[in-house]
């Protein structure tokens, strides 16, 4: 009806009154009331999440309302817990809920887009060749592809539709493994958990061709080292409902409700619950004000810390009076019991590595793997015996793989933990110490480089004559410096001795109270006496980004096993540090690495890819000297750290890529001119030298990597240490970089790596980044891929900190010309596979894999470290170098390949972790699923994965966690190397097959599974180590326990067998640039610290307007008020903060949050809002990594050597960077840089 | 030609700008309820405007009442009161006067905030500036009317404008012949006021009709709406 007309009834509208006239009721139009109806009416309801790297895994609801996603809200469906556990709902956070902003943001990502100069390169060439010839018409011509190249991060973008830009990439992919070969395209994407089959497209299609993976949990220094150090495993974490088991949890460099939002309601739970909560942080986080207790020791130095406590536990539950729990705890699980053999270093005794059967003349009686099976002295029978459970169990033999309380032969054990009982002799023992290094920033003590402590020992007559063996607990009560009455020096009776590693001692480092020390350690140790380890320690990043934070982690999970909490329910380490916990891992595996047509794939680590190829090494800073263990074993130590990285590689150890100085693809058919097998070729090559890595020379134009696709990454935005030397070496663009290389400084230069006196700039010929927004990786690439948000996809999605599988669905089609990943990968193998055609065909590809860990070749290394091209000995491929394969590509097939489930699944199987099973009937059950491929060609007959959905079948059908039949042949098949009946942990849920339409329905759990440490169970929370301590499955270390002793002989070169106090490394970026570039403002230096995002989750939401407003709108830093007052500096000024490796421009925000001498700057707040240029570089702004290098750490290499290979994402390598200094000051002029272009610029912007 | 301009300008666009004005308003209160507003920018800054806003309205309405009853009394009628002609256009002058003068300061304060307050400025549409814009030189033009008046006390003028505003509500021919001889300014500034009638359904000026003076006779403070029945 007109609203006029109906106003024409105005004087009938009064139809009554109330309240005697006071109210009023009339009769008129009320259809305008509809619009507040409609504001929250909707059209339909989906479930998806977020796959940021949160580790929230969030379920939500997703409002779509004609055809618009309008809001989302907390999904609170969850199946409930068990009766005495709160509930997990609701799960998000504000940042989660500000996401739908983004579809149709402006900096939404709306249409492919291509570099303007390329493109006009690009139509021009095409008009007359094809496309590979095109493509090297212009990248082999400098003057036409610096043109481009130089102009990076520059804007200059133009429109493209899809066909043609899937040419060009394909092209770029085809003429590169042509030329160069296919190990010279790389493709870095992070954390598939979050988005797995997202993730998968991108590698599939890479590993398809031939193409590398890079690895991103080592590289973004989320990756504990000291985790497959001390467990053979990744990370495995409790769940954080398990929290609520716990009644003492310590919060140690990790900001629970700052970044894991969703879960702190657990922690908050259990305080109500009595449970005691113990925070440390330097600065006086979020999470502080949890603690019934805050410790703020200085930055860095936790380990210290750590080293103190354990000292008090040690004297009080270990010494004084022993806990039985620890005890038996220990005997069963850690490597305390096991013996190491003392060998002499100048006149001191130093402790060499764990004992092994192989060292006795008998091999005690051991034939399969003597040399891998550690040795323990047997308390009853006061022999020495080799116990269950050890490696060389593991591989070659069945049924003794356990932690049974047994000797080989069978007999029952019980191991003397110590040698104090039976000694023959009391020894002085020589440990390192290096809490006397000099640093300008960090307190050391004077105590000596090497402490000698008394030992009890026995002699023993071994192959080699009479050597003096001990424990690995005797040797680990000396390191702690506790004295057991033996004499000697550098022991304390007493907690107030100053010796190392003494709660009084640590004072000076760390600045915390003795007495918090030893009243934090005392109840820590002693509610895990009373409940049988329900003592947790929360730890993060704050901890794991140290250079050395694997001597700050394994301080802190010697507390943990000490005092027997690791395996326990409420119990352990729980490091959260990234969403790597990707459940269903070995369903997606084939799907991601394309398994199902070639194995094995190209992986590498990206810290040890950066460092080479970004040029970073070129700059390095640290020597090995300062990090040499005085104690270090004699031998040749000399070299830098690229020359141990290189050895690594030759040796095994770490992966390669490229590969070698030669095109993989053309190996295979030389040895066959040759007249020899592939592997006997490439070895008498690399022997002759004809052949070389590639990491020998990574500055020759043959060894660049080409082409890179980076896609769920803003590399360049977020994770890239070092970012202004990717600029400059990787890209070719104008860059921030202040020091001078080696050459320029006459510094030492590498001996194993080719030293070139003009460094390359521009080394990659294309980047290609997918994204949904405009993130500052794409600002730099030559391509950018729109992709569909979270909300337009379907995927899967799971987390550490809980223990559900999430669907991602698509509640909308993607907008504009966005993608899938999915679809985009799909659409980019298919104009490959056109484009390959007439110029690859079947090609014959030589892979070269590192020793791996859980396969059987992780027992390649017992002893020496021998580097064949140092003549040390013969290269044996798998053995004392990398295994080389030989993989058949397809190239004009990818597509076919890319949209099939292929022949080797049925062919070869499935599994993981050292098991394997027969996948047949999931084969089968897929292609019922999915349909069969019937069209003509390769496929032909195999099941299909065309969509995003087929795909995730392929995951849920073939993962043991989401399909129970699964679950239980794999836990059948770990039954045989134990000889314990497991399969009764899945067989309850056996018929359940966990699809994607279950998914979306509501949270399912998965099931249990041998993959994993821990149950889903309604009896247990989820916990790492739970199936090791109660199943009696053994730690996938040398020795099967908890291997707290570590003893490599880089371990031992590094001082690093046993947990040592390390002060932070001195990076030396300061002193070239303090008070060399006055504005006339005063400088200070602050240690760099990066944490995680309040505003944002990495770089993700720091440009959504909504988490804009919320925060200050731009990049901040964090500085404390003493620190400001020197520096004239007010809240809210403009500063900047510079070094050698560059500049970056900020708000102050000054806060007695933190202490003084540190800075915080939120890490990956992005140089796209509100960021002006800096004084320094005159470009804008710079982001926090425009400040950091870099630097890799030769413990990290080690492989070849149980626990100690290498595995994807496992172990290597890492990015660390919170040892890092600033330079900061007042910012005189801030600069927005708004003025017009220079001409040459507005060129590019065309 | 000049007769047919002046035809077209004072005998005919009236109608034209009036039927714009009644129908554009109706349609627009039929099918555009959400823009049916007075586009307040108190929000943004209050500063200027509670000054500005009252002398403005103040002064606007009362010469808008001015303007009906002076234009459209017949001259019997106020003859019948006793008022001449000339005092009733002394009346009318010193009226106006002093209404428009507030109304002057008003507009400025408000023209001044609404273009060099960046935030209003950036979120005014054209049309907020427009119509603002065009008031002001109507007002102006008024207040320009006044030394043009004071020149022929005898109201001479007065009466022909009134003759034309009368002929045309009442349809009688000879409406621009009335006004074909007076000043130049008075014919600028009809000319306008027409115009402001034609923009009006197309601005925020639609919240005259809207005005609230009801609340003013209601005697119930709460009201409640009776559920209907859908038609």
């Amino acid at each position: 009806m007109s609203h006029f007309l109906d106003r024409l009834a105005f004087f009938k509208k009064d139809i009554g009154t109330f309240s005697q006239g006071h109210g009023i009721v009339t009769n008129e139009d009320r259809s305008w009331e509809n619009a507040y109806r409609q504001r929250w009416a909707h059209d339909k309801i989906v479930r998806s999440t977020h796959g940021v790297n949160c580790t929230g895994s969030c379920s939500w609801k997703i409002y779509v309302k004609g055809g618009i996603v309008t809001w989302e809200t907390q999904q609170t469906d969850y199946p409930r817990t068990r009766p005495d556990m709160p509930n997990h709902e609701p799960r998000g956070c504000s940042r989660g809920a500000s996401y739908s902003w983004y579809i149709y943001s402006g900096n939404r990502l709306k249409y492919p887009l291509v570099r303007s100069r390329l493109m006009r390169l690009w139509r021009e060439a095409r008009a007359s060749m094809s496309p590979v010839e095109a493509w090297r018409s212009i990248v082999e011509d400098s003057s036409k592809s610096d043109s481009y190249k130089q102009v990076r991060g520059q804007g200059g973008f133009v429109r493209a539709v899809w066909d043609e830009v899937n040419e060009i990439v394909a092209a770029a992919n085809a003429y590169t493994i042509k030329r160069y070969g296919p190990d010279r395209v790389a493709g870095f994407s992070p954390i598939p958990a979050m988005s797995m089959v997202s993730y998968a497209a991108g590698t599939r299609y890479l590993s398809l061709i031939g193409g590398v993976c890079l690895s991103f949990y080592d590289w973004y220094c989320d990756l504990p080292p000291a985790s497959p150090q001390t467990w053979g495993e990744q990370t495995d974490v409790p769940e954080s409902a398990d929290w609520y088991n716990s009644s003492f949890l310590m919060l140690w460099g990790s900001n629970v409700p700052q970044t894991r939002t969703p879960d702190a309601h657990f922690l908050t739970e259990v305080r109500y619950k009595g449970a005691k909560a113990v925070v440390v942080s330097p600065d006086y986080s979020e999470a502080a004000k949890f603690g019934d207790v805050w410790i703020h020791p200085k930055q860095g130095t936790d380990a210290a810390l750590a080293m103190a406590m354990g000292h008090v536990i040690l004297r009080d539950f270990h010494i004084d009076k022993q806990s039985d729990y620890f005890q038996d705890y220990c005997r069963q699980y850690s490597d305390f019991p096991l013996l190491v053999r003392l060998v002499k270093k100048g006149d001191a005794l130093v402790p060499e590595r764990l004992l092994r059967a192989d060292d006795f003349v008998d091999g005690l009686g051991q034939e399969n793997n003597p040399a891998w099976k550690t040795v323990a002295f047997d308390d009853k029978t006061k022999q020495i015996v080799v116990p269950n459970g050890s490696i060389g169990f593991r591989w070659g033999e069945q049924g003794k793989w356990n932690l049974e309380e047994r000797t080989a032969d069978g007999a029952d054990s019980d191991l003397a933990l110590t040698l104090i009982h039976d000694r023959d002799e009391v020894v002085p023992v020589a440990f390192p110490y290096f809490g006397n290094n000099k640093h300008d920033f960090f307190a050391g003590t004077d105590h000596a480089d090497v402490l000698n402590r008394n030992i009890p020992v026995k002699t023993i007559a071994l192959k080699d004559g009479e050597a003096y063996v001990t424990t690995v607990f005797d040797l680990f009560v000396a390191n702690y410096g506790v004295a057991r009455g033996l004499g000697g020096d550098n022991v304390a009776n007493s907690f107030d001795d100053d010796i190392p590693y003494t709660p009084k001692w640590q004072e000076r480092i760390t600045g915390v109270p003795a007495e918090q020390v030893i009243a934090v350690a005392r109840a820590f140790a002693e509610n895990a006496d009373k409940t049988k380890g329900r003592s947790m320690v929360i730890v993060g990043a704050g901890l794991n980004h140290w250079y050395h934070m694997d001597m700050i982690y394994r301080g802190i999970i010697n507390m943990l096993v000490m005092c027997g909490c690791v395996g326990q329910s409420g119990g352990g380490w729980s490091h959260y540090v990234g969403q790597e916990k990707l459940r269903p891992q070995t369903g997606w595996l084939p799907l991601a690495f394309a398994l199902d047509w070639n194995r094995p794939p190209r992986h590498m680590n990206s810290t040890s890819f950066w460092y080479a190829h970004t040029d970073q090494w070129r700059y390095e800073s640290l020597s090995i000297d300062e990090i040499l263990s005085p104690t270090a074993p004699d031998g040749d130590w000399s070299g830098s750290l690229i020359d141990y990285n290189v050895r690594a590689e030759r040796m095994g150890w770490l992966p390669s890529a490229p590969q070698l100085n030669t095109n993989p693809l053309k190996i295979a058919a030389a040895a066959d001119a040759a007249g020899k097998p592939p592997a006997d070729y490439l070895v008498d090559q690399l022997k002759s030298g004809d052949v070389a890595f590639a990491s020998e020379d990574p500055d020759d134009p043959e060894n660049f990597p080409r082409n890179l696709f980076v896609w769920r990454s803003n590399l360049l935005g977020s994770s890239g240490k070092g970012h202004e030397y990717f600029l400059k070496h990787l890209l070719g663009t104008k860059h921030g970089v202040q020091g001078k290389d080696l050459g320029a400084t006459d510094g030492t230069k590498p001996q194993e790596v080719a030293w070139h006196d003009e460094a390359p700039e521009g080394k990659l010929d294309l980047l290609v980044t997918l994204d949904f927004r405009m993130s500052t990786t794409c600002l730099y690439s030559d391509i950018v891929l729109p992709t569909a948000t979270w909300y337009e996809k379907n995927d899967l999605n799971t987390s550490d900190m809980h223990p559900f599988i999430h669907p991602l669905s698509s509640a909308i089609d993607p907008v504009w010309e966005c993608r899938s990943d999915w679809d985009i990968y799909k659409g980019i193998a298919k104009a490959f596979s056109e484009v390959a055609e007439g110029e690859l065909g079947k090609e014959q590809d030589v892979v070269l894999v590192p020793i791996l860990h859980d396969t059987a070749a992780e027992l390649a290394q017992p002893y020496d470290v021998a580097d064949w091209k140092r003549g040390d000995t013969e290269p044996v491929p798998g053995k004392t170098m990398p295994a080389v394969a030989v993989v058949e590509r397809d190239y004009p097939n990818v597509y076919k390949r890319f949209t099939a489930l292929g022949p080797l699944m049925n062919k070869l199987g499935n599994g993981g972790k050292g098991m394997a099973w027969n996948t047949e009937d999931e084969v089968t059950s897929l292609g019922a699923l999915n349909g069969i491929v019937t069209e003509p060609g390769v496929s032909q007959g195999m099941p299909r994965i065309e969509t995003d959905i087929d795909a995730t079948e392929v995951i849920l059908t073939l993962a043991p966690e989401t399909n129970g039949q699964v679950a239980v042949k794999a836990w059948q098949s770990l039954s045989k190397a134990t000889g314990r009946e497991h399969a009764h942990l899945a067989l309850p849920r056996e018929d359940e097959k966990l699809r994607f339409r279950d998914v979306q329905a509501q949270p399912r759990k998965i099931i249990s599974s041998p993959i994993w440490s821990g149950l889903e169970s309604e009896h247990v929370s989820y916990t790492a180590g739970y199936t090791n301590v109660h199943e009696l499955i053994p730690w996938r270390t040398l020795s099967g326990r908890q291997q707290l002793y570590q003893d490599h002989l880089w371990m031992r070169a590094f001082g690093e067998q046993l947990c040592v106090y390390k002060p932070p490394i001195d990076t030396k970026t300061i002193k070239p640039m303090l008070n060399q570039r006055s504005n006339g403002n005063h400088e200070i230096v602050l240690n760099f610290i990066t944490p995680h995002q309040k505003w944002g989750i990495h770089s993700t939401y720091t440009d959504n307007l909504l988490m804009l407003t919320l925060s200050r709108g731009g990049p901040i830093v964090w500085i404390s008020e003493i620190d400001a007052k020197q520096a004239g500096i007010v809240d809210n000024d403009w500063i900047e903060a510079f070094n050698a490796n560059g500049a970056l421009v900020a708000r102050a925000v000054v806060s007695q949050r933190i202490p003084q001498g540190m800075t915080m700057m939120y890490h990956a707040q992005e140089k796209i809002v509100n960021v002006p240029g800096s004084e320094i570089t005159g470009s804008r702004g710079g982001i926090h990594n425009s400040v950091t290098r870099a630097v890799t750490k030769p413990t990290h290499m080690i492989g070849g050597y149980a626990q100690q290979s290498y595995g994807f994402n496992y172990y290597g390598t890492v990015g660390s960077n919170r040892d890092e200094f600033v330079i900061m000051r007042k910012m005189n002029q801030v600069d927005w840089l708004d003025r017009p272009a220079p001409q040459s610029k507005l060129e590019a912007a065309e | 030609m000049q007769q047919f301009i002046q035809g077209l300008l004072f005998g005919l666009y009236p109608y034209l700008a009036i039927a714009v004005f009644l129908l554009g308003s109706l349609l627009r209160f039929d099918h555009g309820q959400y823009g049916w507003r007075s586009g307040s920018s108190q929000l943004l800054r209050r500063r200027q405007l509670m000054l500005g806003s009252n002398l403005f309205h103040i002064g606007i309405l009362l010469l808008f009442l001015g303007h009906f009853f002076g234009m459209l009394t017949p001259p019997a009628v106020y003859h019948g009161l006793g008022l001449s002609t000339g005092a009733k256009q002394m009346l009318a002058i010193v009226a106006g006067g002093v209404f428009g003068l507030m109304c002057f300061v008003g507009m400025t304060l408000l023209i001044h905030r609404r273009l060099f307050d960046p935030r209003i400025r950036k979120t005014s549409s054209g049309a907020d500036i427009f119509i603002l814009l065009l008031l002001y030189v109507q007002l102006i033009l008024g207040l320009a009317t006044i030394p043009f008046s004071l020149q022929h006390s005898d109201g001479s003028t007065m009466l022909a404008l009134a003759d034309w505003a009368q002929r045309i509500v009442t349809f009688r021919p000879g409406a621009a012949a009335a006004v074909a001889d007076v000043a130049g300014v008075y014919r600028a500034h009809i000319f306008l006021g027409l115009t402001m009638f034609l923009v009006f359904p197309f601005t925020r000026l639609v919240h005259v009709w809207s005005a609230p003076i009801w609340y003013l006779g209601r005697r119930g403070y709460q009201i409640v709406r009776a559920r209907r029945q859908a038609p």
